[in-house]
């Protein structure tokens, strides 16, 4: 394979909090290849999006340490680049959209002002030129109407529009790489349709790599091409999206898969995962899905189980499972 | 004979003015909307932001007036002269869970005071029986009986929804208005609430209303599915049959945009267009400029919710001609192809 265009390698993140500090992130490893769309889906506290900001660097430097872990970027490890070097990457080779595009708009400034504040401070682009650029970008994202609308404030576009203008507002500089955290979830299910389209066609436009986040399966099956299934803190399993929802081997995907309640199904009841997410500050030895998991066994309890292949490209931390495949296999 | 529909819901309007700068306008968020619930039945009503969904549920458990139809709960209309009298006569027989199972609760009360509180609004249980009524409550719905002394923050999403809804039966409820009770928990919390409430619905008779916002959770709790588009019911069936042949365009759409957790699945093509906004809303059918089959027609006249097949309605005027009152056939709706 080619050099991966960003690689995580042994990310452990950690927060202070009242009770001292706690792990977020523990021992996380990704890589993303030059095009690539890569999922990382979990529910609420698995770390996906504390990876994400780690990736610019947009934790709080008081509250959060890094103790080990790199992240290189074509050959700069973002986590000990210094802040010039890191403004040079943020927003223009490596762009970031959130869920709420509400509060990630200014309110008092205009759709115009707020894109062209990054042509401006990267392309160096001067006000006329720049306000071109921005009914172009307004345009490319689908905004009927862009000239008129780029005067507008934030205020008078719906929930679709906004996320349309933080998408414009990633790609003004044509970045290598997406992050896109959650992208619709706060939107319609005919508005998510409509972005993630949208989403697609300037991904294969623009031939950038996408890292996307959600807790959604869904999204995931339609839009990303590799997978990392994320569980308290932890990858728990890595796989080509055909290969993860064909052959799920941790225990936890295999549950997600089927809690999704399908629109094909005729069973009046849902699969479900019994249990709840640990919290950070519950420690649990060894596997953090144990307590919710049907396979446990005696081994799964002692030690954190390490990440293991199953295939060349799919890997999982469940040695019971990776086993009991094996057996199948021979 | 057939008991008579506990919910019975006629030509209900509701118009919520807005002040602006230039004045008052008038937002049109309910247009005549029609529905009845049987007993032990569940209604799922799908719609997406602005459709209307939560005012309705609102409406119906006497939170906001009408301004125009009528309610009818037990047999007691709530919406006419004696409306305040018929209300607080049925109220202690409705309850209501909200969305945000976060904002639901008083952070500084524990769960037990908070499980207690309908009775103690009621004022008529003794002292032990009040009590043992909250540790039945925490056990039916799964908590353990030490969260009494508890307070919300110590429990996560899907066990604050719990608490809710141990809450809302704390009175013996007979009908239930859901508004989107797992839209905000993760995937495997929103399997276990749904249970929940099935597991409640089979041991206690209750009968729902179930709001939500798309197509795949209702699936599993309704036996019959009302889809809402700006104000309006556009179609309503039997649960089966809106996922196996929906009529009205929107309701195709709206299960076209659902993303499929399977990768071979093949997306359809995306229909344009937002919610209308309700202070201006379109002539005619309200869908009609997200429409892929509009006719002239939609742009002028608003169709009426009318029969198309056993337990069916749908208002779109594609369906007007195919004669399907009389024969039950299947509908000729243009499928797009």
């Amino acid at each position: 394979m080619n050099q991966p265009l960003l690689s995580i390698r042994n990310l452990t993140v950690e927060f202070h909090t009242d009770s001292g500090w706690i792990q977020a992130i523990d021992d996380v490893s990704l890589d993303v290849g030059e095009g690539e769309c890569v999922g990382i889906v979990g529910e609420s506290g698995s770390g996906k999006s504390v990876t994400a900001l780690s990736i610019l660097r947009l934790h709080d430097p008081v509250t959060t340490r890094l103790p080990s872990g790199a992240i290189d970027y074509r050959g700069t490890d973002l986590l000990r680049a210094r802040g010039s070097a890191l403004r040079k990457i943020r927003g223009r080779e490596i762009a970031m959209i959130f869920q709420d595009p509400m509060s990630s708009l200014n309110p008092v400034l205009t759709i115009a002002d707020q894109i062209s504040e990054t042509l401006r401070r990267h392309q160096g682009l001067d006000g006329a030129t720049a306000r071109k650029r921005v009914v172009e970008l307004l345009s490319l994202v689908r905004i009927p109407d862009a000239s008129r609308r780029a005067d507008d404030y934030p205020h008078r576009l719906s929930g679709g529009m906004r996320q349309r203008v933080m998408i414009a507002m990633a790609i003004a500089c044509r970045p290598r790489l997406l992050i896109a955290d959650e992208p619709t979830t706060a939107l319609d299910v005919t508005v998510q349709a409509q972005v993630l389209d949208l989403l697609r066609e300037l991904r294969r436009e623009l031939g950038m790599s996408v890292i996307l986040i959600t807790h959604d399966l869904g999204v995931i099956a339609e839009f990303a091409e590799r997978v990392a299934v994320m569980y308290a803190g932890r990858v728990v399993e890595q796989a080509p999206v055909g290969a993860l929802f064909r052959q799920p081997v941790h225990p936890y995907t295999r549950g997600l898969i089927d809690a999704v309640p399908g629109l094909d199904s005729e069973a009046r009841r849902l699969t479900m995962i019994p249990g709840r997410i640990p919290g950070p500050q519950e420690m649990i030895p060894g596997c953090r899905f144990g307590p919710r998991c049907a396979w446990v066994q005696e081994d799964c309890r002692k030690a954190p189980p390490p990440m293991q292949p199953v295939s060349d490209r799919q890997s999982a931390r469940c040695p019971p499972r990776v086993a009991a495949l094996d057996v199948c296999d021979a | 004979m057939r008991e008579p529909p506990i919910v019975q819901v006629r030509g209900l309007r509701k118009i919520f003015p807005v002040k602006h700068a230039g004045g008052v306008s008038m937002l049109q968020a309910l247009n005549g909307v029609d529905f009845e619930i049987a007993r032990g039945e569940t209604l799922g009503l799908v719609g997406e932001s602005g459709s209307g969904k939560t005012t309705v549920g609102r409406v119906l458990v006497g939170l906001i007036p009408t301004t125009e139809g009528s309610v009818s709960l037990f047999g007691r209309d709530i919406t006419g002269r004696d409306g305040k009298a018929a209300l607080s006569a049925v109220r202690s027989r409705l309850q209501f869970v909200f969305q945000d199972p976060y904002a639901a609760l008083n952070p500084r009360m524990r769960i037990g005071a908070a499980i207690a509180e309908p009775i103690d609004i009621a004022g008529t249980w003794s002292r032990k029986d009040r009590n043992d009524r909250v540790a039945e409550l925490l056990e039916l719905v799964g908590l353990p009986r030490s969260s009494i002394e508890r307070f919300p923050h110590e429990f996560s999403g899907g066990q604050r929804q719990r608490i809710v809804i141990a809450r809302a039966l704390a009175l013996d409820p007979e009908f239930v208005v859901c508004d989107e009770p797992v839209s905000a928990l993760d995937v495997s919390m929103q399997a276990q609430i749904v249970n929940l409430l099935l597991d409640l619905q089979d041991r206690l008779g209750l009968s729902y209303l179930f709001i939500a916002h798309d197509l795949a959770v209702v699936r599993a709790v309704s036996t019959r599915i009302a889809v809402m588009y700006a104000g309006a019911i556009v179609e309503t069936a039997p649960r089966r049959d809106i996922y196996t042949n929906p009529q009205h365009p929107y309701t195709r759409a709206l299960l076209d945009a659902v993303p499929r957790a399977d990768p071979d699945h093949v997306p359809s093509p995306v229909i344009t267009g937002e919610v209308p906004s309700l202070l201006d809303p379109p002539s005619g059918c309200r869908f009609h400029p997200r429409c892929m089959q509009v006719m002239d027609r939609c742009r002028q006249e608003v169709p009426k919710l009318r029969s198309s097949g056993a337990g069916r309605r749908v208002a779109c005027h594609l369906l007007d001609d195919a004669g399907v009152e009389t024969t039950g056939a299947q509908p000729a709706v243009g499928q797009p192809s």
